[in-house]
């Protein structure tokens, strides 16, 4: 088995391989996805900002911006600092609660995205994870929760659920006793032991991992003499982590049966393939967004060129590939 | 109506929102001060659509955009006056004409001319004038008449005042050393001067926006800088509160108007 998947990978592919169209579709938790390319929570509010440049129902599906119970303004800017191959946010999880993101967001998407989507869940309490999934669980379109137990931009949430086993756990078996919709745990890389708490999220009934979250980091603006940013510290992101979050997939994908999504830095359509051979079944792509409104589009459309180029046929015959 | 921030209808909302992203070609790039430089750029200007939005330029080894306001545009050309305060506008500074730059144009709210009012006042402070002047052009081809109040720390940093007069523009400049005009800032100027204007559009820094909204009875629009990830309304990153609910500086700004602001 090992050694016909090497032979499928190996530099040359055969003729009648390059004949046909790659086969870009993967399948997450019995959804079928047109392409493993998936835009994530934070970077991409609820859709609306980014269908002024393309049309998003190209994309694999797309991960909406983190919500909780109640509306939140967020922390004081500045709230965002640039780093060599990289930026720090510390947003705080804005959002307008999840009453308006079902009245007035959802509808407003079902006019422009016609696939499901991805519901980022996030909250300061178990019962309030556990009270969204529920409201979100009646929504036709939402495809899948993710649930964010990894923003390091909050007190007393957000991450500390994230980077114990035990909490990380409490939180999946609430949030799955309410909801029959495929459940994603989006993990912290903020951790000493990621297959311990990604194992914990398994056994208590999660139906997937998403990680990574971003690195928490810090600037200082020498001439002032403080922290960048007003919030001190924030959430480090782009192509800087992505060998982070190539380990940390690798690491849970091996450890675990329940797919695993993989985030964290990525920027082409190598990084995609990179991370799918690292044992991602779909890659999410954040920061990247920012930089470039065109940068999932611009990374579906070299996929094909880039798998035929590596002698991939399929995608979902990658994925995990590395030993 | 935007859902998801607003309440109201805002400046300019009614228009239909592209964005463009494409490659401009350097016409000219030169210093107007020891600090302030000037860039000229060839390329689609379709969807700048009014005085006050920004552009978000991609530097090369820099990972985030700059966002700068748009001096003055037409249909082939766009000006952009920046200050260098660091690396990226520093090595903007060193660009030279036939280099190309990645560019996304039509961000943001803009100034929005006021039907009923026959007297604007502009009124720029430093690197805050810019935005002013396609605004200044816009106003005199409709027949109004434009007072410019245009404020600086001392007189080598002076720069477009000629500009605004040659346009046509009653123009008074402060300096707060008082090494030329006003002794004082842009809030001397107008009280000393007795300004006469019945409404006003600003940009500049925030003690000045701040001292000019407390100072003056007569509304207007004001254009307002944060530090900003994408430019476009998606990370949140430039959030501020207003009292028709939060705004995002880069998207439903960066003119806000002086009724709605929470200092």
């Amino acid at each position: 088995m090992v050694e016909e998947q090497h032979n499928t990978t190996s530099g040359a592919a055969p003729a009648s391989r390059e004949a046909s169209a790659p086969d870009l579709s993967v399948t997450l938790c019995g959804v079928r996805l047109d392409n493993p390319v998936i835009p994530a929570s934070g970077t991409f509010g609820y859709g609306n900002e980014f269908k002024d440049f393309y049309d998003i129902n190209i994309l694999g599906t797309f991960s909406f911006k983190g919500t909780t119970r109640e509306a939140r303004f967020g922390n004081p800017t500045p709230r965002i600092a640039e780093c060599t191959a990289g930026m720090i946010n510390a947003v705080g999880l804005q959002n307008p609660g999840i009453d308006a993101v079902i009245e007035r967001e959802l509808p407003r998407l079902r006019t422009f995205f016609h696939k499901p989507v991805i519901a980022n869940i996030s909250g300061f309490s178990v019962e309030e994870y556990a009270y969204c999934c529920q409201r979100i669980d009646r929504e036709e379109q939402v495809g899948w929760i993710e649930v964010n137990v990894s923003c390091p931009n909050v007190r007393h949430g957000g991450m500390s659920f994230g980077t114990s086993p035990e909490a990380a756990a409490e939180v999946t078996r609430a949030v799955k006793a309410v909801t029959t919709k495929p459940v994603f745990i989006k993990l912290s890389p903020n951790v000493t032991d990621i297959v311990s708490i990604a194992r914990a999220c398994e056994e208590a009934g999660a139906d997937g991992i998403c990680l990574i979250n971003t690195l928490l980091g810090m600037r200082v603006d020498v001439r002032r003499r403080r922290a960048v940013i007003a919030n001190t510290m924030g959430g480090f992101s782009g192509p800087a982590v992505f060998p982070v979050a190539v380990r940390m997939v690798y690491q849970v994908a091996r450890a675990c049966r329940i797919p695993v999504m993989g985030c964290g830095g990525v920027q082409t359509a190598r990084d995609v393939i990179e991370m799918m051979m690292a044992g991602a079944t779909a890659v999410q792509v954040g920061a990247a967004n920012l930089v470039n409104p065109y940068a999932c589009r611009d990374i579906i459309e070299a996929l094909p060129d880039e798998m035929r180029r590596l002698g991939i046929s399929r995608l979902s015959e990658i994925i995990g590939i590395v030993e | 109506m935007r859902p998801g921030t607003d309440r109201l209808p805002l400046p300019g909302s009614q228009r239909i929102t592209m964005y463009k992203r494409d490659i401009y070609r350097i016409l000219t790039n030169e210093p107007l001060t020891d600090a302030v430089w000037r860039m000229t750029l060839e390329g689609d200007t379709q969807w700048i659509t009014a005085p006050g939005q920004f552009v978000n330029i991609a530097l090369e080894g820099k990972y985030l955009r700059r966002p700068i306001s748009v001096c003055d545009y037409d249909a082939r050309t766009l000006t952009l006056i920046y200050k260098v305060v660091g690396d990226g506008t520093a090595q903007m500074s060193r660009m030279t004409p036939g280099e190309e730059l990645d560019l996304l144009t039509g961000l943001g709210n803009g100034f929005t001319p006021k039907e009923s009012s026959q007297r604007p006042l502009l009124v720029g402070g430093g690197v805050g004038v810019p935005p002013l002047y396609n605004l200044a052009r816009r106003l005199l081809a409709s027949g109004r008449h434009v007072e410019v109040v245009l404020g600086f720390n001392t007189a080598s940093e002076i720069f477009y005042e000629e500009e605004f007069r040659a346009l046509g523009c009653s123009v008074t400049v402060a300096t707060a050393d008082g090494s030329r005009g006003v002794k004082g800032f842009v809030t001397t100027a107008i009280a000393e001067r007795g300004l006469d204007f019945d409404y006003f559009y600003a940009c500049g820094p925030l003690p000045m926006l701040r001292a000019l909204c407390d100072g003056v009875p007569q509304d207007g629009q004001l254009s307002f800088e944060e530090r900003m990830g994408c430019g476009f309304g998606a990370c949140m990153g430039c959030s501020c509160k207003t009292k028709y609910g939060n705004k995002r500086i880069c998207k439903e700004g960066p003119v806000l108007e002086k009724g709605e602001i929470i200092w």
